[in-house]
């Protein structure tokens, strides 16, 4: 059985959701191969190849594969498949956005944001905001499936792989790339922070989201979260979502200020190993699931929490 | 331009499901259903395509069709969309779970009927949390897609699509006819007005079987177990922050 990884990069560098699916990929007893599509993306090719059991990195180089857009991506990878039993795509922006184009060009049902592997064709996922977990048995010809990065180990050093070139697809695309606005930040990427800060609607602003957050979030170290209703009241960006419709993040440390724990909120953090809340109304949700809950103003407390992160050598 | 809005009932957004204890499945009975939210922003933002609005020119879209996929009692959810503004409805009536290879068949089949310009639905349903049936209705149709929409502006045979992607914003152009599926940030729909919900009753609502369409629904995967998830057991409250920075050096993640 052959299954072929589809690489998370900018193509300057990998993302470490790839080795977590090719995590998943091996669970499934399987040869791995690693596809990375972009354009002028040989140093992420470069890091696929030095991930632990990948047998080949298949490269295309492309303009129309820059910024990896569904057409020319399905126009890449359906062909391929040929070869392949299963095709694992990281549960990204990207990868959902192509993932159901090529099932559909497969006649095949997709499994969405996998969390466990249990075998070559049976898999776990959350659905109704992870308040239940199906066991489902893909036996089609041709598989297609997202993965939950956050739910693998990432795979380690090893190889190196053989890197393949391969063409990318030519003809006629109807989506063309204007440009983008990617927030800049010093800080860690959400989804692969050891440490996290996230805030909720009790913020009240976008002014006091950052007075209070980003401080918090810098002696930490870590990336700055938001609930649904913190990015809906427009104190946060979108891109901050944490939760069922938003980013799944599995940190070492999750910090929820103001947060009251709405259910699809805790969807996307409730796989954290340590969960502190915040929040001045004992009631809170959120306060059945943390491992520490402090019942005070976050106005007293996040200052205070500084002050004793600075006395601890933070 | 005609638009075309998929929409799907789902339980309600506010409740939380139960398994059923013998783990078959997962229990609805009782509990209140309503449109995806997600559905709900599609409808809105269609309707304002012809109402003017929201960056739209008044009349960019002559009829708006609300389709929906499901038992009889999703009449109601295309109800709901009627009263937000939809033209008219299609009810595709089925039984039992369709998966969204399925659910995009059987849109193909009205795609291909009806020949709406712009077909724009919900990123995902909060029920199975898939995310796939725009991208996959695209492939069938090779219609190029605009997945996660923040902001749709319509020219000249195409739109220009703000997508919500991790790390920021893209902007992407799509030449119509084109599927869009929306998040949460595109718009904020309306309440229906009483006066609204009460046209909407006399709107018209055609129904159809997947027989009439030709569409095989019968599922590809086959769930074998639904279960609780792992409970969460809730810790210790700490008096204070020195107290919590204490415990979380015990805990080793400081």
């Amino acid at each position: 059985m052959a299954v072929l990884v589809v690489a998370e990069h900018d193509n300057v560098s990998l993302k470490e959701a790839t080795q977590k699916v090719v995590s998943a990929a091996k669970a499934m007893g399987a040869d791995v191969d690693v596809l990375v599509a972009g354009s002028r993306a040989g140093d992420a090719a470069g890091a696929a190849a030095k991930i632990a059991g990948v047998r080949t990195v298949l490269h295309a180089d492309a303009v129309s594969l820059d910024k990896q857009l569904a057409e020319p991506m399905e126009a890449l990878i359906v062909p391929l498949m040929s070869g392949y039993d299963a095709v694992l795509f990281p549960a990204s922006t990207t990868g959902k956005n192509v993932a159901p184009r090529v099932a559909a060009k497969l006649d095949v049902m997709q499994v969405s944001n996998i969390i466990g592997v249990d075998g070559a064709d049976t898999f776990v996922r959350p659905i109704y905001a992870g308040n239940a977990i199906i066991t489902v048995k893909d036996t089609q010809p041709k598989k297609v499936l997202t993965v939950q990065p956050t739910a693998f180990k990432a795979a380690g050093e090893g190889g190196p792989a053989e890197i393949k070139s391969i063409a990318a697809a030519t003809g006629a695309f109807k989506s063309a790339f204007v440009r983008e606005e990617m927030a800049k930040s010093d800080r860690p990427e959400l989804t692969a922070a050891k440490r996290v800060v996230s805030g909720g609607r009790a913020l009240g602003s976008s002014e006091e989201f950052h007075k209070v957050l980003d401080p918090l979030a810098d002696k930490l170290g870590a990336a700055v979260g938001a609930s649904r209703a913190a990015v809906d009241a427009g104190y946060a960006p979108n891109d901050y979502q944490v939760g069922q419709t938003g980013k799944v993040v599995a940190p070492e440390l999750y910090v929820a200020v103001g947060i009251s724990g709405a259910i699809q909120h805790l969807a996307g953090m409730k796989d954290s190993k340590v969960i502190v809340a915040i929040n001045k109304d004992e009631e809170a949700p959120i306060f059945q699931i943390a491992d520490y809950g402090l019942v005070q103003d976050y106005k007293t407390a996040v200052p205070e929490l500084m002050d004793e992160l600075a006395k601890a050598g933070l | 331009m005609k638009v075309l809005v998929p929409v799907k009932r789902v339980l309600d957004f506010n409740l939380k499901v139960r398994v059923k204890p013998d783990g078959s499945g997962v229990d609805l009975s009782n509990l209140k259903m309503s449109i995806n939210p997600f559905c709900e922003i599609a409808v809105e933002e269609a309707v304002r395509m012809k109402e003017g609005g929201g960056g739209h020119a008044k009349d960019a879209a002559k009829e708006v069709i609300a389709v929906s996929i499901g038992p009889e009692q999703a009449q109601e959810t295309l109800r709901n969309a009627l009263a937000i503004g939809a033209d008219r409805g299609i009810l595709v009536k089925t039984e039992g779970e369709v998966e969204p290879l399925a659910v995009a068949k059987l849109l193909k089949a009205i795609v291909d009927a009806e020949k709406p310009d712009i077909v724009i639905l919900g990123k995902q349903a909060i029920d199975d949390d898939n995310n796939a049936t725009g991208q996959m209705l695209a492939a069938l149709l090779d219609w190029p897609q605009a997945t996660f929409a923040s902001k749709i502006v319509l020219l000249d045979g195409k739109a220009s699509v703000t997508r919500e992607v991790d790390g920021g914003l893209q902007t992407i152009d799509v030449e119509l006819p084109a599927i869009i599926t929306t998040d949460l940030r595109l718009n904020e729909p309306r309440y229906a007005s009483l006066p609204n919900i009460m046209k909407a009753k006399k709107k018209p609502i055609d129904v159809k079987t997947p027989a009439d369409l030709g569409v095989d629904t019968t599922p590809r995967l086959n769930v074998v177990k639904t279960a609780e998830p792992p409970k969460r057991s809730g810790g210790v409250k700490v008096k204070s922050a020195a107290e919590l920075v204490g415990k979380l050096k015990e805990a080793g993640v400081l």
